[in-house]
């Protein structure tokens, strides 16, 4: 193949932070047009090379060729400038700010000295329609939905006419029917000549929309491959180096479990519906369903930290009150959050700091805090979960996604929990640290800790749990168990719609 | 072998920016013994920078603990004089000799002072209103309320023992002195040592982090105010009782001063991150630099403008060293 035929190219692309090497030597070349999927776990070091791509971060070394041309970016601005453009994973859009405005923004039509709203507004709700989306384009950001917030993020990109457009991990919050929108309209640009990345850990999506696929592993290149010529299962072991068995281990069943916590009639208004339902003793349960379906909701609602309207709680057959998370912690129930940097740890605080922050009490002598007996009890931990860090006493913003998550179920464990909820435990760390967080989830439910797995991830959800409640608009829509937790009934009962897409 | 190791490992880990303020302290120390000769290494001039100083230092203590949570306390000055001034009016319904009065205006400087923390911290922890207009806001109520009381003249005491408090000294050092290093090693131990300190940083960097941690996070709010209220009831009893009166228009800058002190030494303006031994280095440089500009003969009317320099060159470092 000529080299000259490449629209964009990364060549011997390397990044390290703080001297960890998150990609090694990437060398990807993307042709005029072409859809490029671009697939890895969670921490492969995808969102990393979008990055490089979109000048949000500089490479360590290596170069980036534009049609041929080495070019420098050095911010997202000036990659906008050569026609680079990305739709987020994470939502950068202003709540405050309506629609139209968000579209435009940083990139606003003018008329003389002023906004040309009008224009702008007339832009904004064409686009809009092209995506089927029938949103006010002078509706507020906060107003929407999700899946429609994800819309006018991919609108935004459209607006600079691109001619490198990225997509990074952009189907996670769509329903199947706004993935097949999406997926008309990439065809649509496919055809008007717009060279396209798309980021995820789907594979039936690579599998329809792209034309190659590049897959990445702990950081290194492992393939590039046309999509053709590679099955789901090839890209799948590629993407893990292992087989999809080995990942998981063996399931508990404890169908005969007493019930340690029922759930009945969970209301709150406008967000869930008569949520009812029970957690055996060492049990891992399941909560499958869409993102916004009200898994988090109903699980913060559980914890105290958000006010319901009616429900019931009981703890061994017994009714018990918790408004505040103090309550939970009193009677043994544990959350760790999905969003870990926002609501999980802190990260100015060394790891002994942060594993004794709810369970401080246990360290004090008197007035003060035994630091000897704390520093122990971290290293405890830092043992007992592998964690990898220099020195226990570096700050946590300088570690891993996958240690801080550890760090952030130490300090949940030295609550010593009997009930622990588990949100989206593996977002964002890498595929070693997942395994260890799954054996960690598998040996607790066998100590007789009862666990509730929320995810996302379809495979940890039947890989590991051995009842699964799917909710769909904020409603338990079915309890499924056994051979029916797969993945086909799982998606039934999130969306009302049988099969894939 | 292994002791030789730790000392390199030590060199190595030995971070230029970790011991900042000890550094500048020791620079700015020298350069004003080279500046100031003679006269500023006189023992005389030194304990006089700390007596100056001790003021605002014993303040500026509290606001370490209300920055590090992520607040501000703009109106420090103004509860000083307010507390100042009702105090010395309590002090005069005892008469001129009353001992006790003395120790029960002591007492209830400390108390009053704390007190007035106490509502700023309600405004902000339970009514959740930002720090800084909350604190902006009690800046004029406090200022307003003593120079109506005093129609804005000398508030002047009656009892003659009361002024021999503020001007005490104990081994050649000025009681505020004193003062000022008690407190600093009580709050130095509170925020390191005790869980309160350690849910206030918690509270300081990340709200959300500790709410989802089970930490009373409203209490643990309030609680950086009363102490800087506590603080203020202190300085104000020592200023009062240094002059044995106090005029409405006093201690105007102090919540400066403090700020100040805070930041140079070195405590994160967004919270969660601090050191009360860094707030004592940082005011004692303020004083030392004001000293030099005494000596070497500089307009008094500039002397602010230096402060304002010194802040913003502080807040600079500090934001670049968090940039790397």
């Amino acid at each position: 193949m000529n080299k000259s035929q490449y629209s964009i190219e990364v060549k011997d692309i390397v990044k390290e932070f703080s001297s960890v090497r998150v990609l090694d030597q990437v060398t990807v070349g993307i042709k005029p047009g072409e859809i490029m999927g671009l697939i890895g776990e969670n921490g492969a070091g995808k969102s990393t090379l979008i990055k490089i791509i979109c000048g949000i971060y500089q490479a360590t070394s290596g170069t980036i060729f534009l049609d041929e041309q080495p070019c420098l970016l050095k911010d997202y601005v000036s990659a906008k400038k050569l026609g680079i453009a990305i739709v987020p994973q994470e939502f950068n859009l202003i709540n405050h700010l309506t629609v139209y405005e968000n579209i435009f923004l940083g990139n606003e039509i003018h008329k003389g000295m002023f906004l040309n709203k009008a224009l702008m507004r007339e832009k904004a709700s064409k686009q809009m329609t092209a995506l089927n989306m029938s949103v006010d384009v002078n509706q507020l950001i906060s107003k929407l939905s999700v899946a429609e917030k994800q819309m006018v993020e991919v609108s935004k990109a459209l607006m600079l006419d691109a001619k490198i457009l990225i997509f990074d991990e952009p189907t996670t919050t769509l329903t199947i029917k706004e993935v097949k929108i999406l997926f008309d309209l990439m065809k649509k640009l496919q055809s008007k000549g717009v060279t396209m990345i798309f980021v995820s850990h789907k594979l039936h999506e690579i599998k329809t929309i792209c034309d190659r696929v590049t897959i990445l592993r702990d950081g290194k290149l492992i393939a590039i491959e046309e999509i053709d010529d590679i099955n789901e299962e090839g890209i799948a072991r590629q993407m893990i180096g292992r087989d999809f068995s080995q990942v998981f281990p063996p399931k508990i069943e404890r169908i005969d479990g007493d019930l340690i916590l029922e759930i009945e009639n969970l209301n709150i208004n406008n967000l869930l519906k008569n949520i009812s339902f029970n957690l055996r003793r060492g049990e891992i349960l399941g909560f499958a369903g869409l993102v916004g379906a009200g898994r988090t909701e109903t699980m913060e609602a559980i914890m105290g930290l958000r006010k319901r309207d009616s429900g019931l709680i009981k703890i061994n057959g017994k009714e018990i009150t918790i408004n505040k998370p103090q309550d939970a912690v009193k009677n043994k129930l544990g959350y760790i959050s999905e969003d870990r940097q926002g609501k999980g740890i802190i990260q100015i605080f060394d790891i002994p700091k942060n594993m004794s922050l709810i369970s401080i009490k246990k360290y004090k002598k008197g007035l003060f805090i035994d630091k000897k007996k704390e520093d122990n009890k971290a290293e405890d931990y830092i043992d007992k979960f592998n964690i990898v860090a220099s020195s226990k006493k570096m700050e946590l913003k300088y570690f891993s996604g996958g240690n801080q998550q550890k760090v952030y179920i130490s300090k949940w464990m030295d609550t010593n929990p009997e009930i622990l909820i588990l949100d989206e435990p593996t977002r964002g760390i890498d595929v070693n640290a997942k395994r260890e967080i799954y054996e960690f989830i598998h040996s607790l439910a066998e100590s007789g800790i009862s666990c509730i797995l929320i995810s996302s991830e379809m495979e940890e959800i039947i890989g590991l749990c051995s009842r699964v409640y799917v909710m769909k608009e904020g409603q338990i829509s079915n309890c499924i168990t056994g051979s029916a937790i797969n993945e086909e009934e799982i998606m039934f009962n999130a969306t009302g719609l049988k099969g894939k897409i | 072998m292994s002791g030789q190791k730790e000392i390199i490992s030590y060199f190595k880990k030995f971070k230029l920016k970790d011991h900042a303020i000890g550094i500048a302290f020791v620079i700015l120390f020298f350069v004003a013994i080279i500046v100031g000769w003679p006269n500023f290494i006189k023992i005389r001039n030194l304990t006089n920078i700390l007596r100056q100083v001790s003021y605002t230092g014993i303040i500026a203590l509290g606001m370490t603990l209300v920055i590090i949570s992520g607040g501000i306390d703009l109106s420090v000055g103004s509860m000083t004089v307010f507390t100042g001034g009702v105090s010395i009016y309590f002090l005069n319904t005892f008469g001129p000799n009353s001992i006790l009065g003395i120790v029960m205006t002591i007492i209830f400087s400390i108390l009053f002072g704390g007190l007035c923390g106490f509502f700023n911290g309600i405004m902000i922890a339970k009514f959740r209103i930002a720090p800084f207009i909350v604190t902006l806001g009690t800046m004029s109520i406090f200022r307003s309320l003593i120079q109506y009381f005093s129609n804005a003249g000398n508030i002047l005491s009656v009892n003659t023992i009361y002024g021999k408090i503020g001007m005490a000294s104990f081994f050649g050092i000025p009681l505020p002195v004193w003062i000022f290093g008690i407190v600093a090693f009580l709050l130095h131990i509170l925020l390191t040592n005790t869980s309160i300190g350690r849910y206030i940083c918690a509270v300081g960097s990340n709200e959300q982090v500790a709410n989802y941690s089970a930490i009373k996070v409203n209490f643990i709010k309030l609680i950086p105010y009363v102490i800087t209220g506590l603080t203020v009831g202190l300085a104000a009893m020592l200023w009062t009782s240094r002059l044995n009166c106090i005029n409405p228009s006093d201690c105007a800058g102090y919540e400066m001063d403090a700020i100040a002190a805070v930041v140079i030494g070195g405590t994160l303006m967004s919270g969660g991150k601090g050191s009360i031994i860094g707030t004592v280095l940082g005011a004692i440089m303020l004083g030392i630099i004001n000293n030099m500009l005494v000596l070497g003969g500089i307009s008094p009317f500039l002397q602010p403008a230096v402060k304002g320099f010194v802040i913003i060159i502080a807040v600079l470092l500090q934001y670049n060293n968090e940039k790397k």
